[in-house]
């Protein structure tokens, strides 16, 4: 068990874990920001996304021993009160069926958006592929990603 | 102990329409408790904070699904599971919309599992908005009469001259009106308004009902402060993860933890024990659980364990053998389910005959969020659980059973489902925590990983069918014989048929007008977990139906779909009479209630052609595919568009739904439930397949284990929705059926080639 320093969404938390122990089960477990989620412990499916440095990564296969002094943002730490540009969309296209994979596609979203303000089609499609969903909102994800990126 | 399922139900009575205006009622004890549970301030999966200092709040309920409290805030009760419908949102809305509630006052909780107060609380089998409908306006014109009477007494006016808007009561003209909130103090002592006593408003006159709402958890989950099975945290909980028997029906023969409790945070290992055969639905499978402080510890405590097992009598069994013995023995005579006429003297009599086997794999459900729940077994005997569940009273039952206590010790909490799909309508998991809890003595939450997931799912069965069409001399199809098996749900090693409830989703039931039709079932055994998945058996006899329709249309030359208009025949209503054998369930309803309509499945197809522009498309060549399927009440035509890219990978730009689902409640959540019903099928069509070798599952993850990626879905899906004032009828599962044989009618336009087994290749 080691101690680290983590920086999150913008706050310094101090956690104890073991070295290998992925930043998902320190963000749920740990520090009990529940808005992250686990889907399938191996970077397949894109529920567990958070950024590191403003990189979308999947929490579920970072052990915390490698995040050092990233800067790691959360679904909770986007925005203050759900205002930033996806979430306002994501409202807009009523987006979500079940919901549990919608933390995950927004903040993979907002890294692209990051990188690149006005994605084609086939931008948001490869830059997406990673997120599972399936109840079916692939549709409505990709039509909010446009209306988001107008809206930039 | 097999729930009551009204799709597979022989028993109608849970189901039928007669029960239900019983449901609304409640004993004012009843009310006044949902009163001060809104009150309370805090019910899982919302935050329900109200408004005023503590003590000063009254509220008035007039039954267990509205309350109304002096702060002017409506409190509507959802009692139905939400994994992604919009149910949450959508029988809410019925209720506020008869009440005259303004939505954006309104809140909702979500009801804990407990049938003697709410009624049917499984959410399976697309019946909610069937069953509920009624009622909801009941429990809303209720609330209305009362406060109508209430503001008319005041204003000392005749009710007739009173009505409701935007949660006041007004006078008509609009001189005056009050806050519903004004008038709860009056309501206190008022008498229920009888059943034969409430007036329903006129359709025309809802303002929700028939509309686009959105979801009320909508901003929840774009914030990630919805709250999931996995989610809630309790003081003490330990996590446990579970090693459980590979094969089904294996044993432990013995164990060591040594290495698992020396990881840090592992607390303690726990055997559970597993069932016999058939593998019960509502207990667990034999396996050693680990529990631990966190996810990680656990996770990495149940690799570590080393168990010795007994693998049993399915440790040789192999899906793909097993298989290809159900084609055989599709290919010999079966046990008649269905006559109409002579189809032998049909067969006889054929100037050509058609002849196909179709096969189609077993699905696992793959919900994202994996199952997951959680226990407190306290010193006193009495439990708390929270879990995603869609039937948290078969839970609250299961739990009960499992710990040998009575039923009213336990209470079941409903969080949000990341996905259910049918998977969690089985409660294993939930009593897999009630059993660790009890074992530890703290609160427990066991969580799946994936690959515990797919390795122990209630599978969809794989499935052989066999059908035989025939043609007489001048091209008419006389004849129509169906044979069809596959392991049913809640089988085991004992042979067995699939059950008439499963016979009835997409094979019996065929609709069209052949003199000839013989259904014959088939005998297998299940060597693995068998349940149910979104539309369950209609999947694989959706694909054989359509598919072999499409396939007799081509050798004719004529259009698909104008074959469909014709064999649907004039517009009447099916009955089926004196051709079933055995009970035909009709998905829990009388058929004289809900016919088969083949009028209103020609409209439904008859509107997909136009929309998708379907004549002028074929005319011009493009790979266009047609399917129609009536399931759960709900009529549906699909029309797919293929083409490939230039990679050679399938693409499929365009597909229009046509649906009637009689009465349209949430217009929104009516297509969204089409257009993720199409990316669902999709994965069924195109990616997904689940295979046992050696009794074991082979897929451990969602690289094995596909479900298609947004290029995968379809580019655009359009859902086209009959205006209808006949009883609605749900939309969870009829998307899913005829979108595969649609896919797979299309692909063959695009390929030359048919697929006659799933997934397809294209």
């Amino acid at each position: 068990m080691e101690n680290y320093k983590l920086s999150i969404n913008g706050k310094t938390q101090e956690v104890t874990a073991s070295e290998d122990m992925p930043l998902l089960w320190v963000i749920r477990d740990l520090l009990d920001m529940k808005g992250t989620k686990f889907g399938c412990g191996q970077a397949l499916c894109g529920a567990c996304t958070v950024h590191l440095d403003g990189e979308a990564v999947r929490s579920c296969s970072l052990p915390i021993s490698e995040v050092g002094a990233g800067k790691i943002t959360t679904i909770e730490g986007l925005s203050e009160d759900g205002s930033h540009p996806l979430q306002k969309a994501w409202v807009e296209h009523v987006v979500p069926q079940c919901g549990y994979c919608q933390s995950g596609q927004i903040m993979n979203a907002a890294a692209l958006l990051t990188k690149n303000p006005s994605p084609s089609e086939a931008d948001i499609e490869a830059a997406m592929e990673g997120n599972l969903c399936r109840c079916g909102t692939y549709n409505r994800i990709k039509d909010a990603i446009v209306t988001a990126s107008q809206s930039l | 102990m097999m729930p009551k399922l009204p799709f597979l139900n022989k028993q109608k009575s849970t189901a039928s329409t007669a029960d239900r205006s019983e449901i609304y009622r409640a004993s004012r004890r009843d009310f006044l408790k949902i009163g001060s549970l809104a009150a309370g301030g805090f019910v899982l999966g919302i935050n329900f904070q109200c408004s005023g200092p503590k003590g000063e709040l009254i509220t008035f309920a007039p039954n267990v699904f509205v309350s109304i409290g002096s702060d002017n805030i409506v409190t509507i009760v959802a009692h139905r599971s939400e994994m992604g419908t919009g149910i949450r949102t959508s029988l809410p809305m019925i209720v506020a919309d008869e009440l005259g509630a303004d939505w954006s006052l309104v809140k909702i909780v979500q009801a804990e599992g407990d049938e003697d107060k709410y009624g049917n609380q499984n959410t399976d089998g697309s019946f909610s908005i069937r069953m509920f409908y009624e009622p909801m306006k009941k429990a809303g014109a209720a609330a209305r009469q009362m406060l109508v009477k209430a503001a008319a007494a005041e204003w000392k006016v005749d009710p007739s001259e009173c009505d409701t808007e935007a949660s006041h009561v007004i006078l008509k003209g609009g001189s005056k009106k009050i806050p519903f909130g004004d008038l709860v103090s009056q309501i206190q002592t008022m008498e229920l308004p009888k059943d034969e006593e409430l007036v329903m408003k006129d359709f025309s006159a809802y303002k929700l009902v028939g509309k686009d709402v959105p979801i009320y958890d909508l901003k929840d989950i774009a914030t990630g402060k919805a709250v999931f099975g996995a989610d809630v945290n309790l003081p003490n909980m330990l996590i446990a993860v579970v090693r459980r028997s590979p094969v089904v029906g294996a044993k432990v023969i013995s164990f060591n933890d040594e290495k698992a409790l020396a990881i840090p945070g592992v607390k303690k290992v726990v055997k559970i024990e597993g069932g016999g055969d058939p593998p019960p639905l509502d207990q667990p499978l034999e396996g050693i659980a680990v529990l631990a402080e966190n996810t990680w510890a656990a996770i990495k405590g149940s690799e570590a364990l080393e168990v010795e097992w007994d693998l049993g009598v399915n440790q040789s069994y192999n899906s793909a053998a097993q298989l290809q013995e159900m084609v055989k023995s599709t290919a010999k005579s079966g046990t008649v389910k269905r006559e109409r006429g002579d189809f032998s003297q049909a067969k006889a009599s054929a100037g050509k005959t058609f002849e196909k086997t179709y096969l189609a794999p077993f699905y696992a459900h793959a919900t994202v969020e994996p199952p997951a729940a959680i226990a407190d077994v306290k010193a006193d005997g009495s439990v708390e659980i929270w879990a995603p569940s869609q039937h948290p009273q078969w839970a609250k039952g299961a739990v009960a059973g499992a710990l040998g206590v009575d039923v009213t010790k336990v209470r079941i909490n409903v969080t949000l489902l990341g996905g259910g799909f049918g998977r969690k309508s089985k409660p294993d998991y939930v009593v897999e925590a009630a059993l660790l809890s009890k074992a530890a003595g703290v609160p427990v939450r066991v969580q799946w990983t994936r690959s515990c997931d797919l390795h122990h799912d209630f599978y969809h069965s794989h499935s052989a069918q066999r059908i035989v069409a025939t043609l007489d001399a001048a091209g008419n199809l006389t004849g129509w014989n169906h044979h069809t098996v596959f392991p049913a749900i809640g089988s085991g090693l004992t042979a067995a048929p699939p059950s008439d409830g499963e016979l009835d989703l997409g094979c019996r039931d065929f609709p069209y007008d052949v003199p000839n039709i013989r259904i014959e079932s088939h005998e297998s055994t299940a060597h693995t977990r068998i349940g149910w998945l979104r539309s369950v058996s209609n999947i694989h006899h959706a694909f054989a139906t359509s598919s072999m329709l499409d396939e007799i249309a081509e050798s004719k030359g004529l259009d698909p779909v104008e074959q469909a208009i014709q064999l649907l025949g004039e517009d009447r209503d099916l009955v089926f009479a004196g051709e079933m054998v055995g009970d035909y369930g009709n998905y829990g309803e009388k058929i004289e209630d809900f016919p088969w309509s083949t009028g209103r499945m020609k409209k439904v197809i008859e509107t997909v052609a136009e929309k998708s522009n379907w004549k002028a498309n074929l005319a011009a060549g493009k790979a266009i595919g047609f399917a129609a399927h009536k399931s759960f009440l709900t009529y549906v035509a699909c029309v797919v568009t293929v083409e490939k890219d230039a990679a050679g990978n399938l693409v499929i730009p365009e597909v229009h739904y046509a649906v009637d689902c009689g009465i349209p409640v949430n217009t929104d959540r009516i297509r969204s439930q089409f257009e993720g019903g199409a990316q669902f099928a999709t994965s069924l069509a195109t990616t997904s397949a689940i295979t046992l070798e050696n009794g074991k599952v082979v897929q451990n993850n969602f690289d094995t284990y596909q479900i298609i990626r947004m290029p995968q879905a379809p580019k655009k899906i359009h859902v086209h929705i009959i205006p209808s004032m006949e009883k609605p009828t749900g939309v969870g599962e009829p998307p899913v059926p005829p979108f595969i044989p649609a896919l797979a009618n299309a692909v063959y336009k695009l390929t030359g080639k048919r697929n006659y087994e799933l997934p397809i290749k294209a």
